[in-house]
């Protein structure tokens, strides 16, 4: 049948076209454009592994950011709590010295109480020895009539005395 | 559902209107279609568009072929070179001599009638119908990718990638070289690559060309088995030409215990007659898929002028019919226009590729 014979003409002119097309296109056409593309492949290639890298990078950088945040974090810590243990010494210390002011000046007073009560005893001492001289001197004064006169006087004497000072002043001065 | 919908309502619609027709003028288109002329003519329709042809048919109007004429390069060995156009030659009229066979094995050709009658064919590069279509379709290949390689020396290519025409070409041609070139060949795809592109490029284009119903399209291009023969025979060369060692040790001296080959040469006749079988398959595939789908569609399109003489109303339904199973059929033979050039081409890819397999 006709339609199974390769006609030579055809054949003829499809060798020349298609040898034609082949050559216009393997030289100029195909090529050209599959190296763009190729170039271009390469390109994006390139600027994913930039990419890549810079990710990298800003990875690391987070990393030094974080540690050095964390590093301040501590150090701010450490100096809290150093600052803290410091006041509670300081306060500790203020304690103690105020404690220690306070038991000098007691320490100081109780002396001074001390001193002042010998002072005053001293002086009960003098005055019940006047006191005493006094007595005698009016016991000795008033003629000793009897006995029971003079345990009246005595007692009398008494207690004016155990009255008040000007008052036993005034007695021993009548 | 809802295209569903819409196709039943054309349908439904064609119906009647087929039914109005017949009811206006039922006697008439009956009468004026001569019944035995029609088949003959489809005939004739199937195989001259089919085949190939001297002028370009493109349509008829009132009664007359409105043909391209297309210039006749016969070298006769009596009377020497003769160069005509195809419309010296129509209506059976001859030229110096020459003229179209009307029967017998060169029924439709150019031949040359001795004078004691006999008929020789004398040796014809006329630009027939697909040569015609053939540098069409070379132009318009390469019209198209140079100015879509254009783009790239206007532009910078490592930095943007390419729009509109330039951007369709660079997607199509990185799709075969990627995944039919590269997958079929192998690592020296490289090599081959630019002569594989041609070839799906080349098929492809020929095969879109040759759905479209009209001029510039329509021939039968890849449908024939010349021009099969030439991209077959390329790829033939391509494989056995730039074959390694290893290729032609397992043709030659293949693998096998040494009865099968040693006293008679069984496997070597094999493999041989496998070199041929494989550009051979390349040849009857493409050239059948594509002269099959031609001839379906216009089966197809047949339909509606076989049915004319059964009357309007089973002609009105048949040609609705037609029409749907003529859609599906133009659809399906897109799908093959991409198919056999993909085919082609990775098949030509993959018999290259054995041809070097021993080098990775």
């Amino acid at each position: 049948m006709n339609l199974l014979l390769p006609d030579s003409g055809l054949i003829f002119w499809m060798t020349i076209i298609f040898a034609l097309v082949f050559f216009v296109l393997a030289k100029f056409g195909f090529p050209v454009i599959t190296g763009m593309v190729e170039k271009r492949r390469m390109r994006i290639d390139d600027a994913i592994e930039a990419a890549r890298k810079a990710e990298d990078a800003i990875a690391h950088l987070n990393q030094e950011q974080e540690r050095i945040v964390a590093e301040t974090r501590a150090e701010q810590a450490r100096l809290k709590k150093e600052a803290a243990s410091e006041r509670d010494r300081m306060i500790a210390q203020a304690r103690e010295q105020a404690r220690i002011e306070a038991q000098k000046i007691m320490d100081e007073a109780k002396a001074r109480i001390a001193e002042e009560k010998e002072d005053a005893l001293r002086d009960m001492r003098r005055e019940v020895a006047m006191l005493s001289l006094a007595v005698a001197e009016h016991v000795v004064r008033k003629n000793l009539e009897s006995d029971a006169d003079q345990r009246l006087l005595v007692d009398k004497l008494v207690d004016e005395m155990s009255a008040s000072n000007g008052e036993r002043k005034i007695t021993s001065e009548s | 559902m809802r295209w569903l919908r819409n196709i039943s309502v054309v349908f439904a619609l064609g119906l009647c209107l087929t039914v109005c027709a017949a009811e206006s003028d039922g006697s008439i288109a009956s009468a004026h279609q001569p019944d035995a002329e029609a088949e003959v003519n489809i005939s004739e329709m199937l195989f001259g568009h089919i085949g190939d042809s001297y002028g370009w048919h493109i349509t008829d109007w009132n009664g007359r072929h409105i043909t391209i004429p297309l210039p006749c390069m016969v070298y006769s060995r009596n009377t020497g070179w003769h160069f005509f156009m195809s419309s010296e030659i129509e209506h059976g009229h001859s030229y110096n001599g020459l003229c179209l066979a009307q029967e017998g094995r060169y029924e439709g050709k150019i031949v040359e009638t001795a004078p004691d009658g006999s008929q020789t064919r004398p040796f014809d590069i006329s630009i027939t119908k697909n040569v015609a279509s053939l540098i069409f379709t070379a132009v318009l290949l390469i019209v198209l990718v140079l100015s879509a390689k254009r783009w790239y020396g206007r532009n910078d290519a490592r930095e943007k990638a390419p729009g509109g025409l330039a951007g369709l070409v660079e997607m199509m041609v990185m799709m075969v070289n990627d995944d039919i070139i590269k997958e079929a060949v192998g690592p020296h795809y490289r090599k081959y690559a630019p002569y594989l592109l041609t070839v799906f490029f080349f098929i492809f284009l020929s095969n879109l060309l040759g759905i479209v119903p009209f001029f510039p399209g329509g021939a039968n291009v890849t449908g024939n088995i010349a021009v099969t023969f030439v991209l077959a025979m390329c790829t033939f060369l391509a494989v056995n030409l730039f074959a390694d060692k290893h290729y032609w040790k397992e043709i030659l001296w293949p693998d096998v215990p040494l009865f099968l080959k040693f006293p008679i040469p069984l496997m070597q006749m094999i493999e041989i007659f496998g070199l041929f079988t494989k550009p051979f398959s390349l040849m009857v595939r493409l050239f059948a898929n594509i002269m099959a789908g031609h001839a379906m569609i216009l089966g197809l399109v047949s339909v509606i002028f076989v049915t004319a003489k059964l009357g309007p109303v089973i002609n009105g339904s048949m040609t609705v019919v037609t029409m749907l199973f003529g859609l599906f059929m133009d659809c399906l033979e897109l799908l093959v226009a991409f198919i056999q050039a993909y085919v082609f081409t990775m098949l030509s890819g993959v018999f290259i590729g054995m041809s070097r397999q021993s080098e990775h």
